[in-house]
C-alpha cells in the first residue's frame, strides 16, 4: 500500500546528507545549547518537554513516514515505559538509571509484541490494530490497580539530585535526545533504512527482489519502540507522576500529530511538529481549557489543507521557487 | 446456574446494543472505506441529545427521533463539510474524523458537563420480568428485541430495497454504479447519514442502562471497532457476529477475569486481525 501521508521529500534527505548541510546542524545544535541562556526558567522547561515528545513523535515518524504504516498505538509503549521506571523508583525503591534501562527495555518488547500481531496488517488495518493493542494496554494499566494505582496513578521519585536544577536537567535530556537523534538518522540513511522506504513505495517489489519484508518491518518497529522508550523514560523523570491518561489513545494521538505537523518522513518534522504542538498547547490552556478542542481542529485542519506537514509544505514551496 | 443465565443475558443485550452501533459504523466503513473514529463521538453526542429531548417531553420516542435526526444532520455535515475535502485518501480521513472525534466530546463536555446521565426509560419497561429462574431487567430484553429489529430492517433495507441494491453496487464498484448514470455521491451520503443515525439511536438505547459520560465515546467506539475488525467491514452478518462474540466475550471476562476485561475482548481481536486481516465475513475490496 502506497503512502498517502508520506510525500516524496528524498530531496530534502539529499541535502541532509550534503556537506552543505554540516552549517545549519551546527547552527541548529548552538541554538538547542544556546537555550538556557536566552530563555527564562519556565521556557527551558518547556523546551525540556518539547525535546522529550520530539523523541515520541520520531519513533513514530520510523513507521509513518519510512515504513509508509501509520501507528495508533505509540502512547501505550512511551506510556509503559514511564511507568516501569516509577514503579522501580518509586514502588521498589531501585536506582533510576537501572530502572530507565529496563523502561526502555519493555517498551522494546512491548512494541516487540506489537510488531508480531501488526506487520502483517497495513494501511487502515494497521491503525486500527495498533490503536485496539495500545487499548489493550491502556486497560490494563486502568484495570490492575495493585501495581499501577488505577486511576490515580503512581508519582514518581524526581530527578536525581544533580539534575535538579531545570538547567541542568536540560541539558542532561540533550545530552540523550542529541545522540539518539543521529542514531536514528543514520538509522533511516543506512541500507536497512533505505529498504525500509523501499517497502514503503512498493511493498510488492521489494519481495519479489528477494527482501524478506516482514522481517524487516518487525525490526523497524521493534526499533520504533525502542525510541519510543527513551522517549517514555525521560518522560518520567520530567513529569514524575504516570497515570493511565499517559497510555491513553489520547498520547498516541497527540504523539501522531505532532509527527505529521512537522512532516512524515522527515526526521527535522519531529521537532518541528513537537514544537508547534507543545507551545499550541500551552498557549491555549492559559486562556481555556478548551485544548482537546484546539488538538482535534488542528487535526482537521492539518489534514484537509497541510497534510505534508510544516516542513513538508516548505520543502514544497521551496522547490516551486526553484523551478521559477 | 442462575447466574450463568445472567450473564448470558447480560452478554446478548450488550451485544444487541454493540450491533447497534456497529452495524453503523461498518455501514461507512464498508461503503465509503471510511473508518470513522467519530462515531463514538457521535453515539455519545446521541445519547446526551437524546436524554435532553426525552427529559424536556417526557417521551422515550421523541428522545429516539430527535437524537436520529440531530446525529445524521451531523453525519451530513462530516461528510459535506469536511470529508469532500480529502476523498480518495483513506488515511486522511481517518486522521479526519479522529480530530472530529476529539472536538465533539469537548463540546459534549461544554454542554452538558462532565455527569453522568440516564435517559430515562418509559414506565411499562422499568422493572424487572421473570426468566426462567432470575429476575431480568425489562428494558434491557426491549433492547435484546430492538437490536434484532435492527438487523431484519437492515437487512431487508439492504437485500430488498433499490437503494439497498445501490449500496451494495456501489461497495462492490462505485465507478460502474457512476457510469450507470446514478449520483453515488448521494447513495453515499444517504448511507453515511443513515450509519450516523444509527450510532444516535444506539446513544440514546445505550445510555437508559449503561448510562452516558465523558469518556462513554471511545469505550463504545474501540468496542464496535472490534465488532467490525472481528466482523469484516461493510459485513451485516459480520457485525452480527462480531457483536454476538465481544458482547459475551464482554460479560463473561468481567467475571472471569476482571482485571483483564479488556484483554478479552482484544486479545481475540488482534489474533483474528493478525492472521484473517479483513476479518472472519470480510471480503476482498
Amino acid at each position: 500500500m502506497s503512502t498517502p501521508l508520506a510525500p516524496a521529500l528524498h530531496s530534502l534527505d539529499r541535502k541532509l546528507t550534503s556537506p552543505r548541510a554540516l552549517p545549519w546542524l551546527a547552527v541548529a545544535l548552538i541554538a538547542l545549547v544556546a537555550i538556557p541562556f536566552i530563555l527564562p526558567s519556565y521556557q527551558v522547561s518547556l523546551a525540556t518537554e518539547i525535546l522529550i515528545f520530539s523523541m515520541l513523535a520520531m519513533s513514530i515518524d520510523i513507521l509513518a513516514g519510512f515504513v509508509g504504516r501509520t501507528p495508533l498505538g505509540h502512547g501505550a509503549i512511551f506510556g509503559v515505559s514511564t511507568y516501569v521506571v516509577i514503579y522501580w523508583t518509586a514502588s521498589l525503591g531501585g536506582s533510576l538509571w537501572v530502572g530507565m534501562v529496563l523502561g526502555i527495555l519493555a517498551a522494546t518488547l512491548l512494541a516487540a509484541v506489537f510488531a508480531l500481531l501488526a506487520i502483517r496488517t497495513s494501511g487502515v488495518y494497521f491503525l486500527l490494530l495498533t490503536l485496539a493493542l495500545g487499548m489493550i494496554v491502556w486497560g490494563v494499566c486502568l484495570r490492575s490497580t495493585s501495581i499501577t494505582g488505577g486511576e490515580n496513578g503512581l508519582r514518581g521519585v524526581g530527578p536525581p539530585p544533580f539534575l535538579a536544577d531545570h538547567v541542568h536537567f536540560y541539558y542532561g535530556i540533550l545530552l540523550v535526545v542529541a545522540p539518539v537523534t543521529w542514531i536514528v538518522w543514520r538509522f533511516v540513511h543506512s541500507p536497512f533504512g533505505l529498504t525500509l522506504r523501499g517497502i514503503r513505495d512498493s511493498e510488492s517489489r521489494m519481495r519479489s527482489l528477494g527482501y524478506n519484508v516482514p522481517l524487516h518491518l518487525f525490526l523497524a518497529f521493534v526499533a520504533s519502540g525502542f525510541v519510543a522508550g527513551i522517549a517514555g523514560a525521560l518522560y518520567a523523570v520530567l513529569n514524575d507522576f504516570v497515570s493511565p491518561s499517559t497510555v491513553q489513545l489520547s498520547q498516541s494521538v497527540s504523539g501522531l500529530l505532532m509527527a505529521i505537523a512537522g512532516g512524515v518522513g522527515t526526521l527535522l518534522g519531529a521537532f518541528v511538529g513537537a514544537t508547534a504542538i507543545v507551545l499550541l498547547e500551552n498557549i491555549v490552556s492559559t486562556f481555556t481549557t478548551r485544548w482537546p478542542s484546539v488538538l482535534g481542529l488542528t487535526f482537521v485542519l492539518i489534514m484537509i489543507f497541510a497534510p505534508e506537514g510544516i516542513v513538508g509544505r516548505a520543502q514544497i514551496l521551496l522547490a516551486k521557487r526553484r523551478r521559477r | 446456574m442462575g447466574v450463568n443465565l445472567f450473564q448470558l443475558l447480560n452478554g446478548l443485550t450488550f451485544a444487541a446494543l454493540l450491533f447497534i452501533v456497529a452495524s453503523g459504523f461498518t455501514l461507512i466503513f464498508g461503503l465509503l472505506r471510511i473508518v470513522n473514529l467519530a462515531h463514538g463521538a457521535l453515539y455519545l453526542f446521541g445519547g446526551l441529545v437524546g436524554y435532553s429531548a426525552a427529559s424536556a417531553t417526557g417521551s422515550f420516542v421523541l428522545g429516539i427521533v430527535a437524537a436520529m435526526f440531530f446525529v445524521a444532520l451531523l453525519g451530513f455535515f462530516l461528510d459535506r463539510g469536511l470529508l469532500r475535502f480529502v476523498r480518495g485518501n483513506e488515511l486522511r480521513q481517518v486522521l479526519l474524523t479522529l480530530g472530529v472525534a476529539f472536538i465533539l466530546n469537548d463540546l459534549a463536555l461544554v454542554l452538558w458537563g462532565g455527569d453522568t446521565y440516564a435517559v430515562p426509560v418509559p414506565e411499562f419497561l422499568r422493572g424487572a420480568t421473570k426468566i426462567g429462574a432470575v429476575l431480568y431487567p425489562k428494558y434491557r430484553l426491549f433492547v435484546l428485541l430492538l437490536g434484532v429489529v435492527i438487523f431484519v430492517l437492515l437487512w431487508l433495507l439492504l437485500n430488498r430495497t433499490r437503494f439497498g441494491a445501490l449500496i451494495r453496487a456501489g461497495v462492490d464498484d462505485p465507478e460502474m454504479v457512476e457510469a450507470m448514470g446514478i449520483n453515488i455521491r448521494r447513495v453515499f451520503l444517504g448511507a453515511f447519514m443513515l450509519g450516523s443515525a444509527l450510532a444516535g439511536l444506539g446513544g440514546v438505547v445505550g445510555g437508559a442502562f449503561l448510562t452516558l459520560y465523558p469518556s462513554a465515546d471511545s469505550e463504545i467506539l474501540v468496542l464496535s471497532l472490534a465488532v467490525v475488525i472481528i466482523g469484516g467491514r461493510g459485513s451485516l452478518i459480520g457485525a452480527a457476529v462480531g457483536a454476538l462474540l465481544v458482547g459475551l466475550l464482554n460479560s463473561f471476562g468481567q467475571v472471569l477475569f476482571p482485571e483483564l476485561s479488556y484483554f478479552v475482548i482484544f486479545g481475540p481481536m488482534a489474533l483474528i486481525l493478525a492472521f484473517r486481516p479483513l476479518g472472519l465475513f470480510g471480503r476482498t475490496a
